[in-house]
């Protein structure tokens, strides 16, 4: 007897491609909703009478088809007749088993769309291709329900209106749409890791989501080696999670944190992921040499005996695949780690100098480090007490206080 | 699906040009014109003439007021506009990265032509 938990789990399984397919089918997100909803409802009457169907996907991508073309006739006998032959023609025949996995895709790149608001991608995409509540996605926003839900009913309207199309891009535009999906991708789970706003100082489930999204493009285009570079980046700074922070709570450097507690599994699936991203030498792409660098702090048995030459070399080549002022302060970073903190320090005061990273609270930290380094604490306090004000998550305030105090 | 494509630009910056680069901005219009002609996108368009001979009619609270100049001062102006025939929102904007703007930028925009009222 199949109950109603039973049911649940199935439809959760089959949520995602059952939605997938519906859109493209109707055309339109929301009614696409409305019928993936109306055919879990049907689900959960029909099932427990006839069993589980062979193919519970062909089932529910059927049966919220038919209720969708049902709501379209209802809505239809009320609006006039002006639509029902582009509503008509607008309801495709039966999908082949073939096209629903290409349905995930076009999902995606259609969330991801550049004709929406970088925010509303991720939100989206977190609603639509990741089946994450609506409350959910608004809690990750920080904003209500009710304002996200909103935000969403006017992305989908404007793919509505605008005819945002419902396709994979073709060869010529790929790699660039590929690169603003994976944007979106490594921007939910930079939220995840620190997010940018709200008290958490992480959210692992954030993290978690991004991964297997990441994963899913993986399987959906697979050879892409950006793809495979984001996913090892995504993997090996989630296996030292569980090391960043002690047990009270408080941020730990990278020199103190204990490396025993990281996830070496998904180390060891990073690495192989990063030799795959770095197989096809033209193809080097930024993910894929910042997942190299974190490759090798990894697998580093402690911080003195990291290879900082390569991760030095690394973040070279970073720098002209997409030269940044975060990347060269980090270039810096490492350089000093090689070649000692006096010319690390030239660098970051050049970077200070410039001014566009005056705002960025880890210029003023890392400068105060080198100076330190120096030997010259009066101006590595002063360096800190700039930064101090910078800080918006408390642990990380009291990491720069404990640094201060030496 | 019909879209309206609006073209601003710096009025002053295209009125500072000197008449070589006025000529060849005229001819990357004509050619890029005559493209979108041959492959049956247009569906219409044309230059506009300066901002300053916009006239404004706005209207609330019931009363209606005719004012000189554009909708909004802005520093780009709207200097021109296509109809484009696309199907879908991708293809339009390939079009529309195609149009020889040198600065400013275009905007997008689906035409709502269920509510055609001609």
């Amino acid at each position: 007897m199949l109950d109603r938990a039973a049911i649940e789990t199935v439809y959760r399984h089959e949520a995602g491609r059952v939605l997938a397919t519906l859109i493209r089918l109707v055309g339109d997100f929301e009614l696409a909703e409305e019928g993936a909803q109306d055919a879990f409802e049907a689900a959960l009457t029909r099932w427990p009478q006839t069993g589980l169907p062979d193919n519970p996907r062909a089932w529910l991508v059927n049966t919220g088809r038919h209720k969708a073309i049902d709501r379209l006739r209802r809505r239809i006998s009320l609006r006039g007749k002006l639509k029902v032959l582009a509503a008509e023609t607008a309801v495709a025949p039966q999908p082949d088993a073939e096209d629903i996995e290409d349905d995930r895709l076009r999902l995606i790149f259609t969330c991801c769309h550049p004709a929406l608001a970088l925010e509303t991608r991720v939100a989206l995409t977190l609603r639509t291709v990741c089946g994450l509540a609506t409350s959910a996605v608004a809690s990750i926003f920080l904003v209500s329900e009710e304002t996200m839900a909103q935000r969403l009913v006017r992305a989908k309207s404007k793919i509505r209106e605008a005819a945002i199309p419902y396709q994979v891009p073709d060869r010529e535009h790929l790699a660039e749409r590929l690169a603003g999906v994976l944007a979106v991708v490594y921007l939910a789970f930079t939220e995840g890791y620190a997010p940018s706003a709200g008290t958490a100082s992480t959210r692992p489930e954030l993290c978690a989501e991004a991964i297997r999204l990441c994963r899913l493009l993986d399987q959906l285009l697979p050879g892409e080696p950006e793809i495979a570079g984001l996913l090892a980046l995504m993997l090996l700074h989630a296996a030292r999670l569980g090391g960043r922070s002690d047990g009270a709570g408080e941020l730990l450097l990278l020199e103190e944190q204990d490396r025993t507690r990281w996830d070496r599994a998904a180390i060891g699936e990073g690495k192989a992921l990063v030799e795959r991203a770095l197989a096809q030498p033209g193809r080097i792409g930024p993910y894929g040499v910042q997942a190299a660098i974190a490759a090798l702090h990894a697998e580093a048995p402690n911080f003195a005996a990291t290879d900082w030459p390569q991760i030095s070399g690394l973040y070279q080549v970073l720098l002209r695949l997409q030269p940044s002022p975060v990347v060269e302060l980090n270039a810096a970073a490492a350089l000093s780690m090689v070649d000692g903190p006096e010319r690390a320090l030239q660098l970051v005061e050049a970077l200070a100098a410039a001014g566009t990273l005056d705002g960025y609270w880890p210029l003023h930290a890392a400068r105060a480090d080198l100076l330190n380094r120096l030997g010259r604490g009066a101006e590595a306090q002063a360096a800190y007490a700039r930064a101090l004000p910078l800080v918006r998550l408390e642990a990380e305030r009291r990491l720069l206080e404990r640094k201060m105090r030496g | 699906m019909q879209y309206l494509l609006m073209i601003y630009g710096d009025e002053a910056a295209m009125g500072a040009a000197t008449a070589e680069q006025g000529k060849a901005m005229g001819e990357a219009y004509a050619r890029f014109t005559q493209d979108i002609v041959k492959s049956g996108h247009l569906k219409g368009g044309d230059k506009l003439k300066p901002s300053s001979t916009a006239t404004t009619i706005r209207r609330g609270d019931g009363k209606s007021l005719t004012t000189d100049g554009p909708f909004a001062e802005t520093r780009e102006q709207l200097s021109g506009y296509y109809i484009v025939e696309a199907s879908d929102l991708d293809e339009a904007l390939a079009i529309a990265g195609k149009i020889p703007f040198s600065a400013g930028a275009v905007e997008v925009r689906p035409i709502d032509s269920l509510s055609r009222m001609y």
